[in-house]
């Protein structure tokens, strides 16, 4: 049993703060979400010469590392409120390829994605999806030996950004069929491949992504035919461990925000954290952010297991409980800072946003509670 | 990172396995999963039984009889045993007077003490709360005033787990009233049939005799038995809370007591149906598992820091509020997976011998643990200090 971070790994994340905190602060970060495009296409290229964007890919594309080292830049991230499609492109995108592109799909993208050229969203949701993910209705035929493929995917993060997306399509079976998913490899060129984008509440720009009568080249699949939904699990799952990450991040700046917060907010005469009441809530939301430290290493221990149920089982325990915790430190931190806190001025506020987005981002904690009851190994 | 065992470390793992799989008695079993109230014989004898093992107290250094296990062994031992359904069946003075000589008593009160310690010969109760001193523990009245080669006490001790079963008592007692109060504490050693000692009986909401109150009165003990120096009590008392990290938090108990607990409701029947399939059940389970599994996680890291040497302090506290909050939500489901095979008063009726005879008694002393050991109140202060520190 290890529980130490290596050298290198330590290296990752005191780099990933240190940069962010000089060249990514509140302002700065600001005016990127009010620019037109949303993002900083210079910093993600510095992200990609870092090497962030590379870790947990194929070393021959410019990748290194796995899930220990992303988790340390995400929660970097998190604590500095970037923007840019980190868990969308580098671990949902370059990750599907990684783990099921064929040579030639790796080589197209992989090295374009490392270092920060190109964006690859994952587009899995469906409005009546809601959390699951077998439930696909988006369809894809065999046509002319390629396919066609027509549907709505929603909630696909990253979205206006993408130069490509991983769509996950039906190509047999009835609607909520683990069978017949598949994924395919769409360029966001393509005729009929339309983006109703949004800047979502968080910042970060997301959107619906329309597909009509999109006609694919057979080379457009990813993996196995109908045998998609294993692959877009790990990928989820891979995915909850970054985002549990990130609001890991949001979560320990507030906790440390609002201690500093409270230790010189006067009323009174004296700081309010002189106050048993005040003392007591942030040392609950110690505790959350606590606990969700340890279950994040918990699930980043398990992420590559290699049996899916307990893969699964650790991730959504995560999820679960570190959902609810977020919920508690965000709502917490607002209370503790009172009227300011509710300011748009304040990064109080965008830390809150950034934290209810994420309860519901992969999953909310009640479908991820009764993931982990169902997956539970039996007595 | 990893949480793979090293085979060395595997190997421990299958010969503790194994022995505790031979060597705990049944009786012992069954009491511990049903939650019932182990006696003083159930405990020294199981405690001898493991001491023959070398293996009782494995928290102790080499010289002293520990069996120089890693922290990882220490953990791994806890699980199996806990497993096992084998009582930890720890004393006072395994778990807090041993560690507490070992750093500060004199050769002469080692030599004396730790080898009985380990052989049971004396049971120990811990004197520190009293009638007016409980969260304030410092403001404690006790006092003990040199008189030739004695101290003579005079106070009242309260709340003294096992009192009755004892041969001796670490006691903090007064020794100055000047100054910071917790400057004035010392810490001393009594034996319990000195003259002057009443031992009275509490029962606690669970209908057991567990707690005592003690009366002191011109109780006479030898200066040598005082620990540390004059006025060294309180550190020495701060250096037990944080000594015993990896127990505080009790997770190998609570995770033997989760799969008892998986077991009973799959037993159990709710309209004639396993009470697991319950819905509502099943995300309790569920729930109390992920909590069990923040706790076990946060114990690790604990145990990593501590053995990279950075000394813990106050995460301790962290380990005893999660911890306790597990033990507490796992003693409740016990109450509501029985329902009303809890209700009989135990060894009363035909269901007092059941599975979930003693449901309802673990279930209220369970209570008592977000009390006891600096209360939960206690630990957010000892938390809030150590967070508020860091934010000036």
């Amino acid at each position: 049993m290890n529980f130490e971070l290596s050298e290198e790994q330590t290296m990752l994340r005191d780099a990933a703060q240190k940069y962010l905190r000089a060249a990514y602060g509140f302002d700065a970060r600001n005016q990127i979400v009010a620019s037109a495009s949303g993002m900083s296409r210079e910093h993600w290229q510095r992200f990609g010469e870092f090497g962030w964007l590379g870790l947990g890919l194929l070393e021959g594309h410019g990748g290194f590392g796995g899930v220990v080292e992303l988790i340390q830049v995400a929660e970097a991230m998190g604590a500095a409120l970037v923007v840019e499609p980190y868990l969308a492109s580098t671990v949902l995108g370059a990750q599907a390829l990684t783990r099921a592109g064929s040579p030639a799909q790796q080589a197209a993208w992989l090295p374009g994605l490392a270092s920060g050229q190109r964006i690859l969203a994952l587009a899995h949701g469906e409005a009546d999806a809601r959390h699951e993910l077998s439930y696909v209705t988006t369809r894809a035929t065999a046509k002319d030996g390629g396919w066609l493929l027509s549907g709505r995917k929603s909630g696909v993060l990253g979205a206006p950004w993408a130069d490509g997306f991983v769509v996950v399509a039906r190509t047999s079976g009835a609607v909520d069929e683990r069978r017949g998913i598949s994924l395919f490899l769409v360029d966001a060129q393509t005729p009929g491949v339309q983006v109703a984008g949004y800047r979502a509440y968080d910042g970060s720009r997301a959107g619906d992504l329309v597909l009509d009568q999109v006609v694919l080249g057979q080379d457009a699949l990813l993996g196995v035919k109908g045998e998609g939904m294993a692959l877009l699990e790990k990928l989820i799952d891979l995915g909850i461990v970054v985002a549990c990450a990130d609001a890991l991040g949001a979560m320990d700046a507030l906790l440390r925000k609002t201690g500093e917060y409270a230790s010189t907010r006067k009323q009174f005469d004296v700081p309010i954290a002189s106050f048993q009441v005040i003392q007591h809530r942030l040392v609950d939301m110690f505790a959350a952010v606590e606990a969700s430290r340890s279950l994040l290493m918990m699930a980043a221990l398990h992420a590559e297991h290699p049996d899916a149920a307990t893969r699964s089982r650790a991730v959504s325990a995560a999820k679960a409980a570190i959902g609810e915790r977020a919920r508690f430190v965000a709502q917490q931190a607002v209370q503790l800072h009172g009227g300011v806190g509710m300011t748009e001025e304040l990064d109080i506020g965008h830390y809150f946003r950034r934290l209810t987005l994420f309860c519901n981002l992969l999953g909310s904690s009640d479908h991820h509670l009764q993931r982990f009851a169902a997956l539970r190994a039996p007595v | 990172m990893d949480i793979d065992f090293s085979p060395e470390d595997m190997a421990f793992q299958q010969e503790v396995r194994a022995w505790f799989k031979a060597h705990t008695p049944t009786e012992l079993k069954r009491k511990t999963v049903t939650g019932e109230m182990l006696q003083k014989n159930d405990i020294v004898q199981w405690q001898r039984r493991l001491d023959t093992q070398g293996w009782l107290v494995n928290g102790w250094p080499r010289e002293y009889g520990g069996p120089g296990w890693t922290p990882t062994q220490r953990y791994i031992f806890d699980l199996e045993r806990a497993a096992a359904s084998a009582p930890v069946g720890l004393s006072m003075g395994v778990i807090m007077l041993g560690p507490v000589l070992i750093a500060f008593g004199t050769p002469e009160q080692k030599a004396q003490y730790l080898p009985r310690i380990r052989r049971c010969e004396d049971w120990w109760c811990q004197g520190y709360s009293e009638p007016g001193a409980g969260s304030d523990l410092a403001s404690l009245k006790t006092t003990a005033v040199a008189d030739g080669d004695d101290y003579v006490i005079n106070g009242s001790k309260i709340w003294t787990t096992y009192a009755h079963w004892a041969t001796h008592m670490f006691c903090l007692v007064r020794t100055a009233s000047t100054g910071k109060k917790q400057e004035g504490i010392s810490f001393l050693l009594i034996e319990m049939d000195r003259p002057g000692i009443d031992v009275k009986p509490i029962v606690s909401i669970d209908g057991e005799h567990h707690l005592n109150q003690v009366f002191l009165t011109d109780v006479r003990v030898p200066r040598k038995n005082l620990v540390g120096r004059e006025g060294q009590g309180w550190d020495i008392a701060k250096y037990l809370l944080t000594h015993e990290r990896t127990s505080i938090a009790g997770v190998a108990d609570c995770k033997a007591h989760l799969s008892n607990l998986r077991v009973a409701a799959a037993e159990r029947r709710s309209g004639g149906r396993p009470l697991a399939e319950d819905a509502a059940m099943r995300l309790k389970l569920a729930r109390a598992e992920i909590e069990l599994m923040a706790l076990e996680y946060t114990n690790f890291r604990v145990l990593a820091a501590t053995a990279s040497g950075k000394a813990p302090g106050p995460e301790s506290s962290l380990l005893k509020t999660m911890g306790t909050a597990v033990q507490q939500t796992l003693s409740e489901l016990d109450v509501e997976i029985a329902a009303d095979q809890a209700w009989p008063w135990h060894a009363q009726g035909e269901l007092g011998d059941g599975r979930f005879a003693h449901a309802m008694p673990h279930y209220c002393f369970s209570r008592a643990a977000t009390i006891y050991g600096g209360s939960d109140e206690v630990q957010k202060n000892v938390l809030a200090k150590m967070l508020l520190a860091g934010a000036r």
